[in-house]
């Protein structure tokens, strides 16, 4: 069974080549256009992965974190926070929170498979 | 593995102009004394959305505009600088600047340099801090992939490229483009991995224990929040691609309609009661497919605060913009095109329309301007205005113009037929006009424009009271209600929104004319009759007028008596081009296929309606 | 027509000298004469069916026919050629064309068969009296007895003189 992938931006451009790529390396995609919408998409289906980015309308990406590690079946799957910004400030609020680990933006899909792959196994 | 960057591209265009355009509304919208808090916020994530998605595509120099000013706009939204409405002008110029950078990148199109580094300039010196070309890492990765090592500009990174400098960065220890927490804590989360994190579970035994309620709730919860934000993007050619075959689908139908309608209906009852869902069937399905293509006209009305905006402010006049129906859907493929026109009419309402203040006051009125936009659907066309509260049309003045230019003009004529005038090409096109109506230039191109899409223009004016500027449009340009009409053995479709009425004219109402051919009186109108036999050069049943049928029909002001054998019916049909295959036709707008499986030619009312007006027109 | 397809039309390479193998045309007959032209330009063949008449259009285009839903002009060879009879009749042929990537209709008289002429089989065109210009002629293809006028149709119906495709000035 194919592994599925939450990917949540509020970026159409952004949401399409993370669904490319991870679909094109064998996953099944499920896209989210924010931490509401992620949320409620988490909660219909289980994922073994959340991607998250970090800025976005409604709920953003920490709060998304923070929300599904409240959830049953999420307090130990793997979430990592899409960011623009590399420095500590996010690193700390992202650890706070729970997520896994982080990936700066802008990366490429060779970058992207390298962690999901890796924190996948 | 290696995927091609490009094939994400035009989604990003089309975003980022989707997010400018948000942008640009947010920004005319701020209330520049007290800015709400989530308006800063969202104009701040478009800023960050565009930038984000730059680097990623490797657009660095849209990056470098959009870092800049996110900068300004992330110290504006946590309260650290204060709004003034100098800041709104340059950030409403750096969308300008972006949307020309984006041009640059998606047509080729050329982007001023000076202006982008003007931009980029002003929204630093308005942050307090001096512009730099390099500025400290707050954005590292992208920094170092928009300028290189040594500040080399990658003018066109290609992806190969863009990935060998990403490579490049990922063995600098510094910054890690990517990192876990806690890797001891990380094997717990791995170790599960292979398997779903089993959240499904304890969900589903939950809802078991409770029953099939909380289930449902949940599952509603969803559904809305699909039905609410889940779209697909399709290409405009697979739209059209269903459209077309929907089309033959309703031709198919309308045969079969057709082909049963003579069958005994006691015998075939349950053969004619089908054929009847298939056609309610079919029309509902034509409609949901029809409405894909349809698009609200505020994605035309939203660009106007802005032109009103800066027009009125360059102009020193005082001018509100208001807009009504914006909600109003009409066709993608029309949406592209009316811009241009309004564009135009809204201009020259700004320019020749609207006095200055002081001339307002002189007569009494509100010494602010009013420019109003309005849509709304009418029968099977939706109607664009243009309206102002301006000075009106002069009528003196375009006649005396007229004349001078060598028309057939006549004091009795109608004002509508005077307005129509102004449309002329050679007409609007001299500089005297602004003098004689207050009307400017291009007036001959829009409303060539408006006919290019199958529509017409008319003019409503008052002198001292304003104009009001009526585009009218068919809803889309794929079918239209039509009457067909007889000429001999051919049969025509005349579209419906043309209409005005039918009659068979008594003896004494028809009359002729030295020179202008014959006219048929109709409620205290003298309306001139285009024999449709003459015209298409057919053998009709009826070549003497005081038999057949007149089809009255109004075309931007213009009414003519169509002479016909008889109406057969209403449809609604399916345009087809005749160009496809064949050229553009005099007389003819499209053809359709009828039930019967023969092919009708679809009349070109407004050709013929200004052909009939020969003496006026042809002058020019 | 748009600009471009009209430049395209333009710019259509000259008719490919005959190649070394043999190349397929389909033969038919307008009056005396019979005719060839490249199989491969050639979508389909159907019976005559009434067509709805275009007014103000030279004679020789008869009008539209609804062809699975496309509207296709069709052109009658034997009106255009000046030949006295065109009868319409159950042997009317009208040859379905794909040319300048248009699709159009061509009434002839009969059609006869699919033929192969070898590069050697096909003599240059003379200076000919009958109503086609020799520009529209690749040459004369013989076979056995007969003879053939090889017409490079693309070229022919996508010309002025048909009047198929430029659009009417306003």
């Amino acid at each position: 069974m194919a592994k599925t992938i939450l990917a949540v931006d509020d970026s159409a451009s952004m949401r399409q080549m993370l669904a490319f790529t991870l679909t094109d390396a064998g996953y099944e995609v499920v896209e989210a256009v924010d931490g509401e919408d992620a949320l409620e998409k988490a909660k219909a289906k289980p994922m073994n992965l959340v991607l998250t980015d970090q800025n976005m309308p409604r709920m953003d990406g920490l709060d998304l974190v923070r929300a599904l590690r409240r959830l049953p079946g999420y307090r130990t799957a793997p979430i990592l926070i899409l960011t623009t910004e590399a420095g500590e400030a996010i690193k700390s609020r992202g650890r706070a929170v729970g997520a896994t680990g982080w990936l700066v933006k802008p990366f490429d899909p060779q970058r992207l498979l390298e962690v999901v792959h890796k924190v996948m196994g | 593995m290696t995927i091609d960057m490009t094939q994400f591209y035009q989604v990003f265009f089309e975003e980022s102009a989707e997010l400018l355009a948000e942008m640009e509304r947010l920004l005319l919208a701020l209330d520049a004394g007290a800015p709400q808090k989530e308006d800063l916020d969202a104009i701040f994530r478009t800023a960050h959305s565009i930038k984000g998605g730059g680097s990623t595509f490797g657009f660095s120099e849209i990056t470098e505009t959009a870092h800049v000013l996110e900068t300004l706009l992330d110290r504006l939204r946590n309260g650290e600088l204060s709004l003034s409405s100098e800041m709104t002008d340059v950030f409403l110029k750096a969308v300008d600047v972006i949307k020309m950078q984006l041009a640059g990148r998606q047509t080729g199109s050329s982007v001023d340099e000076a202006a982008v580094r003007d931009i980029c300039t002003r929204l630093s010196t308005l942050g307090g801090r001096e512009f730099n070309a390099s500025p400290a890492a707050a954005v590292p990765v992208a920094r170092r992939v928009a300028f290189g090592e040594g500040g080399e500009r990658i003018v066109d990174p290609s992806p190969e490229k863009l990935f060998a400098i990403l490579s490049a960065i990922e063995e600098r220890p510094a910054e890690p483009a990517y990192g876990l927490f806690a890797e001891s804590q990380a094997p717990g989360a791995q170790g599960q991995s292979p398997e779903p994190p089993a959240p499904s579970h304890p969900m589903r035994r939950a809802s078991d224990a409770a029953g099939a309620a909380p289930a449902r709730t949940g599952r509603r919860a969803s559904d809305r929040a699909d039905g609410e934000r889940s779209s697909i993007r399709v290409s405009v050619e697979k739209v059209d691609q269903l459209i077309n075959l929907v089309g033959e689908l309703v031709i198919t139908q309308a045969m079969l309609a057709e082909a049963t309608s003579r069958l005994d209906a006691a015998v075939h009852q349950g053969l004619l009661n089908r054929m009847g869902q298939l056609e309610r069937n079919t029309r509902a399905l034509q409609e949901s497919v029809m409405s894909i293509r349809m698009m609200p006209i505020s994605f035309v009305f939203s660009r106007f605060p802005r032109v009103v905006r800066d027009l009125a402010a360059k102009l020193n006049k005082q001018v509100e913009l208001k807009t009504v129906g914006e909600g109003t859907e009409l066709d993608k493929g029309l949406i592209e095109k009316i811009a241009d026109p309004l564009n135009h009419l809204v201009r020259n309402s700004l320019d020749h329309g609207i006095e200055p203040a002081e001339k307002r006051v002189a007569v009494g009125k509100d010494p602010k301007g009013t420019i109003t936009l309005r849509a709304f659907h009418q029968g099977g066309s939706i109607v664009v205005e243009v309206a102002d509260d301006g000075a009106g049309l002069n009528r003196a003045k375009i006649l005396a113009k007229a004349r001078e230019r060598g028309f057939a003009v006549h004091e009795d004529m109608a004002d509508k037929e005077v307005w129509q005038l102004i449309f002329e090409p050679g007409f609007s096109t001299a500089d005297a006009v602004t003098d004689v109506s207050g009307r400017g230039v291009g007036m001959d191109v829009v409303r060539k424009n408006v006919r290019g899409m199958g529509g017409n223009v008319e003019i409503e004016s008052r002198p001292g009271e304003g104009i009001c500027i009526s585009i009218r449009l068919p809803l889309t340009l794929a079918i239209l209600d039509g009457m067909s009409i007889a000429v001999g053995k051919e049969i025509f479709i005349i579209p419906l929104t043309y209409i005005v009425e039918s009659l068979q004219p008594a003896r004494e109402d028809l009359s002729s004319v030295t020179g202008r051919g014959r006219l048929v009186h109709v409620r205290g109108e003298y309306l001139p009759v285009v024999p449709l036999r003459e015209v298409f050069k057919i053998e009709a049943a009826h070549t003497d007028i005081h038999q057949g049928i007149m089809v009255i029909v109004e075309s931007e002001g213009i009414k003519v008596a169509l002479h016909v054998d008889e109406l057969v019916g209403q449809h609604q049909v399916v345009i087809k081009s005749l160009e496809t295959n064949y050229r553009k036709t005099r007389g003819i707008s499209g053809a359709t296929i009828m039930g019967d499986g023969k092919v009708a030619l679809i009349m070109d009312v407004v050709a013929l309606a200004r052909g009939s007006y020969g003496p006026l027109l042809r002058a020019a | 027509m748009t600009q471009a397809a009209l430049a395209r039309v333009a710019i259509a390479p000259e008719a490919p000298v005959p190649a070394q193998g043999p190349r397929e045309f389909l033969t038919f007959r307008l009056g005396e004469e019979e005719y060839g032209i490249e199989i491969l330009k050639v979508q389909e063949i159907r019976g005559y069916e009434a067509v709805t008449a275009i007014a103000n259009t030279p004679e020789f285009i008869k009008g539209v026919i609804n062809l699975r839903g496309t509207i296709v002009p069709i052109v009658d060879m034997r009106i255009k050629f000046n030949l006295s009879s065109a009868n319409y009749d159950q042997f009317t042929v009208v040859i379905i064309l794909n040319v300048a990537e248009r699709v159009v209709g061509m009434v002839v008289d009969s059609v006869s068969d699919v033929i192969s002429l070898g590069s050697e089989q096909v003599r240059p065109a003379p200076s000919f009296a009958a109503g086609l210009d020799t520009e529209y002629i690749i040459g004369l293809g013989t076979i056995d007895e007969r003879m053939l006028i090889l017409v490079d149709i693309e070229k022919l119906m996508a010309s002025r003189d048909m009047a198929l495709l430029e659009v009417i000035a306003e």
